[in-house]
């Protein structure tokens, strides 16, 4: 069996965390410069222009992008043939967030307890997900997620005979009440199906897919297009000042339901969808 | 839509020449306070206490910054949302705090306040942090060190560039920009 050290799940940690808060993935800045395109409004403009600027000085300073450096959260896929050695996973992620946000300058941004709420100082602990796959592999993504586009995130469980013109309403009506709080332009991930936490869970895992890819899934992919094209006829425009470009793109993850149950959960990425992956 | 310089601290008088949808350039000293911080400056004035710093006629701004690498002043320093300070700001507002900078909507007890005190709320263009950072050039912790990057700092800015959302006359830059580019079928 395929073993691997945890030093170098760490190391790889701490270089992805840095990496992702710097340097903004080329799915998003292209959808800046498409945007500008389209972009009727001059404030609209103006902002995505600053975005731009923004984005160059942080990947050549190597400074964060946005000051809000997230909650690390990780989708983890782990080989079942692959023996972790030297410690336990969750640990090494932990403690490459640890090196990672203090030797980056990043904002420890992680309160120990959501009442008492005091700093942890190392912006641990991350949120991890981990899926068991097939083959001998460890997959990392990493995503910097910033609370104000997380606090406007939603959840409700609908009933089946709301069907598809109900779920559309409410995703609209989710990004209305964002209104300009989430930073647009965002990016709208939709979870549909299973239980309560699997809505949540699939919201979160679509936002990790690049701006401009669609469901493989037909019918999915169509109601993708046609909820942007909806979005983006709001108004709400680049940071709420009003414009074409309130959602960079709509991205939806389902999943099979009880025959009583139709969840769905958005959550609001915003323009700052900082990623990265890593394959050990 | 104007484009305007202002210098704090800022009187009544200058304040109610802004408009929502107004670029502003701002220079001088503001002062960061976020949710903590909020907290703790509310519980202050209700306690009768003096707050760590004379707010009348100043701005604050909403903003947790990122650590400063060696040789800078500040780390990116960019608005964080500010609904979460609407519970607070009209105690403040009462105290003739003149300004607030952030992101994203205020509740209509916060843009009554701001009405009556005659206040303004700014946005900064949030999730620019590197970009807003260049226009700080001193930044020293005055008050709560414990909160880390929720400490209260005095921030000496040269241009700091805002865009003015709620005025003094109770207009709403979101309200009136979505109103203008919606679509409806």
């Amino acid at each position: 069996m395929r073993e691997l050290h945890v030093d170098k799940i760490i190391d790889t940690v701490e270089k992805m965390v840095q990496d992702g808060n710097f340097d903004l993935g080329r799915d998003v800045e292209n959808a800046f410069r498409k945007a500008l395109s389209t972009e009727e409004s001059e404030q609209g403009r103006d902002v995505l222009n600053q975005l731009l600027e923004n984005v160059d000085i942080a990947r050549r300073e190597r400074v964060p992008i946005c000051q809000d450096t997230g909650f690390a959260v990780f989708l983890v896929e782990l080989g079942q043939d692959l023996h972790i050695v030297g410690g336990g996973l969750n640990d090494a992620i932990n403690e490459g967030v640890r090196r990672g946000y203090k030797n980056g300058y990043l904002r420890k941004s992680i309160v120990g307890h959501p009442l008492e709420r005091i700093n942890t100082g190392d912006n641990t602990p991350a949120i991890i997900h981990i899926d068991i796959v097939e083959g001998d592999q460890l997959k990392m993504h990493f995503a910097a997620k910033g609370g104000g586009s997380e606090n406007m995130s939603f959840l409700k469980m609908m009933k089946p005979s709301d069907g598809v013109e109900g779920v559309k309403d409410f995703i609209l009506e989710c990004v209305k009440t964002a209104g300009p709080n989430p930073c647009p332009p965002i990016v709208v991930g939709v979870g549909i199906g299973g239980t309560f936490e699997k809505a949540a869970y699939l919201a979160k895992k679509s936002l990790f897919r690049e701006i401009g890819t669609r469901s493989e899934k037909e019918d999915i992919a169509q109601l993708e297009e046609e909820l942007l094209e909806k979005v983006n006829k709001l108004g709400i425009g680049p940071q709420g000042f009003g414009g074409r470009t309130t959602a960079l793109d709509v991205h939806i993850e389902i999943y099979p339901a009880h025959i009583a149950s139709l969840p769905v959960a958005v959550n609001i990425n915003c323009h700052a969808g900082r990623h990265k992956e890593a394959v050990l | 839509m104007a484009t305007v310089k202002v210098t704090t601290p800022i009187s009544p008088e200058e304040i109610a020449k802004l408009k929502a949808g107004d670029q502003v350039f701002i220079t001088g000293v503001i002062y960061t306070a976020r949710d903590a911080a909020h907290k703790r400056l509310v519980e202050l004035v209700e306690q009768g206490k003096e707050l760590p710093f004379d707010i009348k006629d100043q701005f604050i701004y909403f903003v947790g910054p990122t650590p400063a690498k060696p040789g800078k002043v500040i780390g990116s320093a960019g608005p964080t949302t500010s609904y979460r300070m609407d519970k607070y700001s009209p105690t403040l507002l009462d105290l003739g705090l003149r300004g607030m900078i952030g992101k994203g909507s205020r509740n209509q007890e916060v843009k009554n306040s701001m009405v009556k005190n005659k206040a303004i709320y700014m946005a900064a263009v949030g999730g620019a942090a590197a970009l807003i950072a260049r226009s700080i050039k001193e930044a020293e912790v005055i008050a709560y060190e414990d909160l880390g990057p929720e400490a209260i700092r005095r921030l000496q800015v040269e241009d700091f560039p805002v865009i003015v959302v709620n005025d003094t006359h109770g207009n709403d830059l979101y309200e009136q920009g979505a109103a203008k580019y919606e679509i409806v079928d």
